[in-house]
């Protein structure tokens, strides 16, 4: 598993993002850098943050100050510093560089598990049908449904749903791939499967920064573990660091303390 | 009875004729005005929001009689004169266009955001958006209310005989006027209109068969 190594320049690079909805802050000032072949792993309780954070690295949510750059492109304003918000054509290319993976899958029903992975790379990527399709084979096969090509999500379990996903994010070879509580909406006897498609992509070096509540894997996959509280970064580091039992932290020794009591 | 019923045969094509042109004059300008409308009832920046939904429920709230005669004598009065056949298409796809409007606005937006945010994820544009991932979708949902209301301006254009236009309705009454015989041909004026509308609900349950991908 790729470690974080700190002379190698940032893939991903969040500095000083705020953001509030009305009153409430929900990002303050969050610095992060991720490093190319790493897994990051964001842990919080609810309503710290985590999902607005990945939702602003492909701008799914603006932000109110700071900057996200992507291989040092900022991603959702234009680099004049004005803060002007990138034209349609220009952020459809952007979020193109990174994949997402969402709660609740997300597929498109009108189209078969072929046809959601090959939608994007028709229409972004400019692939013809036949070889969009021998790439939606190949990544089907890759997540285990290579017999489940010309199924509608419809008639997929939730756990196959989640690799069509999967599938459909990676088959565009994103830079980074976002990955936003992936499993909490899966039954407990499928969530193993779409993390053993996770952990897979992971040691194929794929960048990944994701959000989940699986803390036994948040442990065995990640390079590095995220803390979030209250809208900011609480302790970041290695996973045995941040979860150790005898953090001198006190926000997340009651967060490690109240979820070991939760979930174990 | 039966041989002026005969006789009065192609004289009631004719106004049955005039009623589908009419009706389909009536539908298909309602629907692309409607759809456009609609969607920028929903995508639309604020000002042409307000506008569409203003036109909307103002229409809405207005009897369909009122517009029609509203159409044909009152515009004259600001210089627009109208054919009365022109006049009764004008207000017929007003109201239907509102009607419209407000299927497309439904339609669209019955579908989750979710979909909209798994578009935008893997790059794809707005208009791309639109109709690789919202349309096909709320099209399913667009369908079962809007040919409600292709069988509904069937119906209603009936109407356009008080504008004086011979349609089918007007050629009934006119055959009426001659023979007396009011009862067979009312019946035989409302088995046509059955027989039209009963073939249009045929075909939209096959179409809506045809695109029912979602369990729900």
């Amino acid at each position: 598993m790729a470690t974080s190594s700190s002379n190698s320049p940032a893939l991903l690079e969040i500095a000083e993002v705020s953001k509030s909805f009305g009153p409430v802050a929900v990002l303050r000032s969050v610095s992060l850098q991720v490093t190319k072949g790493e897994v990051v792993t964001i842990i919080g309780p609810s309503g710290s943050g985590k999902t607005t954070l990945l939702r602003c690295v492909n701008f799914l949510e603006s932000y109110d100050s700071g900057s996200i750059r992507i291989d040092g492109k900022e991603v959702g304003y234009r680099d004049s510093g004005t803060r002007q918000r990138r034209s349609e054509r220009d952020l459809a290319a952007m979020r193109a560089e990174t994949g997402m993976v969402f709660q609740s899958f997300n597929l498109f029903p009108h189209l078969t598990a072929a046809g959601n992975i090959m939608l994007g790379l028709t229409k972004v990527r400019g692939k013809s049908n036949a070889e969009a399709r021998s790439i939606a084979e190949h990544w089907l096969g890759r997540v285990g449904l290579a017999h489940k090509a010309d199924s509608l999500p419809a008639e997929l379990s939730g756990g196959q749903q989640q690799r069509v996903g999967i599938a459909r994010a990676v088959a565009m070879e994103p830079k980074i791939l976002l990955l936003d509580e992936i499993t909490s909406a899966l039954d407990p006897e499928l969530v193993g499967e779409v993390l053993a498609v996770v952990k897979s992509l992971a040691e194929d070096g794929m960048t990944m920064v994701m959000v989940t509540h699986e803390m036994a894997f948040a442990r065995d996959a990640s390079s590095r573990i995220v803390f979030m509280a209250d809208g900011g970064v609480s302790a970041v580091g290695p996973p045995k660091e941040v979860l150790a039992a005898e953090t001198t932290n006190e926000r997340l020794r009651t967060f490690l303390a109240r979820f070991r009591a939760s979930h174990f | 009875m039966l041989s002026q019923i005969l006789y009065a045969l192609p004289f009631l094509a004719e106004g049955f004729a005039l009623t589908l042109w009419v009706s389909l004059l009536v539908v298909v300008l309602s629907l692309i005005a409607g759809v456009l409308l609609g969607v920028g009832l929903v995508y639309g920046p604020a000002p042409v929001r307000w506008s569409v939904r203003i036109f909307s429920d103002t229409i809405r709230g207005i009897p369909i009689l009122v517009l029609m005669f509203f159409v044909y004598y009152g515009l004259p009065a600001v210089g627009l004169h109208l054919q009365s056949f022109w006049a009764a298409v004008l207000a017929l796809t007003l109201f239907k266009t509102a009607q419209v409007v407000e299927y497309v606005r439904g339609a669209v937006a019955s579908i989750p955001k979710g979909q909209s945010e798994a578009a935008m994820a893997i790059g794809l544009t707005f208009r791309q958006r639109l109709t690789s991932v919202i349309f096909p979708q709320a099209f399913r949902r667009f369908l079962p209310p809007w040919i409600n209301g292709v069988t509904d301006a069937v119906k209603g254009s009936a109407l356009v005989s008080l504008l004086g236009i011979t349609d089918l309705m007007q050629a009934i009454n006119q055959v009426i006027g001659r023979t007396y015989e009011a009862m067979p041909l009312y019946i035989l004026g409302a088995l046509i209109y059955f027989a039209v509308n009963y073939a249009l609900s045929y075909a939209s349950r096959r179409l809506e068969r045809r695109f029912a991908f979602i369990r729900d």
